[in-house]
């Protein structure tokens, strides 16, 4: 299929099977004839092969994502009420 | 020898086996963890602290109940999710709704030929932007305000899965869905996302007013 085979956007049937299966096919959810499905669609549609390719770019940005809020450090009395519960736990586990 | 891939999951098995060298690396890593998702969830900072202590307390209190160090992230955020769902205040809270791909997809895209996509939809590249350069802080900041202003019920999945690495399965055991529940929200969350950045960012660099 090319582009100039089908009209890339919202109004095209075999556009919309594919967006809405393109995070299952990223993260390799897909079963291998319906991977082969998008793969043959989008290999000659330069605007679907973009779609993808800001999508993942998005994706990426997710898993880099970094709070703009800082972490504080925990306060020492936190840190020996942790530490407590948790030797309490094993002592429990072990009886 | 250490889980390369998941240092958690060795730290969780030698707390278990009572070695308390594993104790703070093990804290600071869920700590800062379970903070981003709390803040991120909560959108405010007290009860995103508040609930990230919470979260802690309750992990290590409830210990000796992890059976399975392997899954120890997913177990973790469970508990995170819960004191979440005490604490929210719906007043910060983007109203629950739902995402339809309708207005998701990539609409005219005006600007675009049938060789490319729009100026209007391109989404930069975190890695290939500088470390520390601004369009990078800019993308990140947008994103993080793009998350917050997620549907909750996409949210939730869009962080466990993308930000926070779970597998499809530990976000839907965490969040009591479906599989195909989870596949279908961080779907739309993550398109969603997409969209938002895509407005954001031309493809010169250039943030967009």
């Amino acid at each position: 299929m090319n582009s100039t085979k089908h009209q890339h956007g919202p109004a095209d049937d075999a556009c919309l099977e594919v967006f809405e299966k393109l995070s299952e096919y990223l993260d390799g959810e897909l079963s291998p004839q319906d991977c082969k499905h998008i793969q043959d669609h989008i290999q000659d549609c330069v605007p679907c092969v973009a779609f993808v390719e800001s999508l993942k770019a998005s994706i990426q940005a997710a898993r880099d994502l970094h709070p703009d809020e800082p972490v504080r450090e925990l306060p020492d009395e936190l840190r020996e009420k942790l530490k407590a519960a948790w030797k309490a736990a094993l002592q429990r586990r072990a009886g | 020898m250490a889980d390369l891939i998941n240092p958690e999951v060795e730290w969780a098995r030698r707390l278990l086996e009572g070695d308390a060298t594993a104790f703070t690396p093990f804290v600071e890593s869920f700590q800062s963890k379970v903070f981003q998702y709390t803040w991120l969830m909560c959108g405010q900072r007290e009860d995103a602290e508040e609930v990230a202590q919470d979260t802690l307390l309750k992990v290590f209190e409830s210990f000796d109940q992890l059976r399975e160090p392997e899954h120890v992230k997913a177990w973790v955020f469970r508990i995170a999710k819960n004191y979440c769902l005490m604490k929210r205040r719906r007043s910060v809270f983007a109203p629950e709704r739902e995402l339809s791909l309708d207005e998701l997809m990539p609409g005219s895209m005006p600007g675009s030929d049938s060789h490319g996509i729009a100026a209007s939809e391109w989404v930069p590249d975190a890695r290939e932007l500088p470390e520390q350069g601004l369009l990078r802080r800019e993308l990140n900041h947008e994103l993080e305000t793009a998350m917050q202003e997620l549907p909750e019920n996409y949210r939730s999945v869009v962080l466990l899965r993308d930000v926070e690495g779970l597998t499809t399965a530990e976000a839907a055991e965490v969040l009591d869905l479906s599989v195909d529940v989870v596949k279908q929200r961080l779907h739309r969350g993550r398109l969603a996302l997409r969209k938002r950045l895509a407005g954001y960012v031309t493809p010169a660099g250039k943030v967009s007013e």
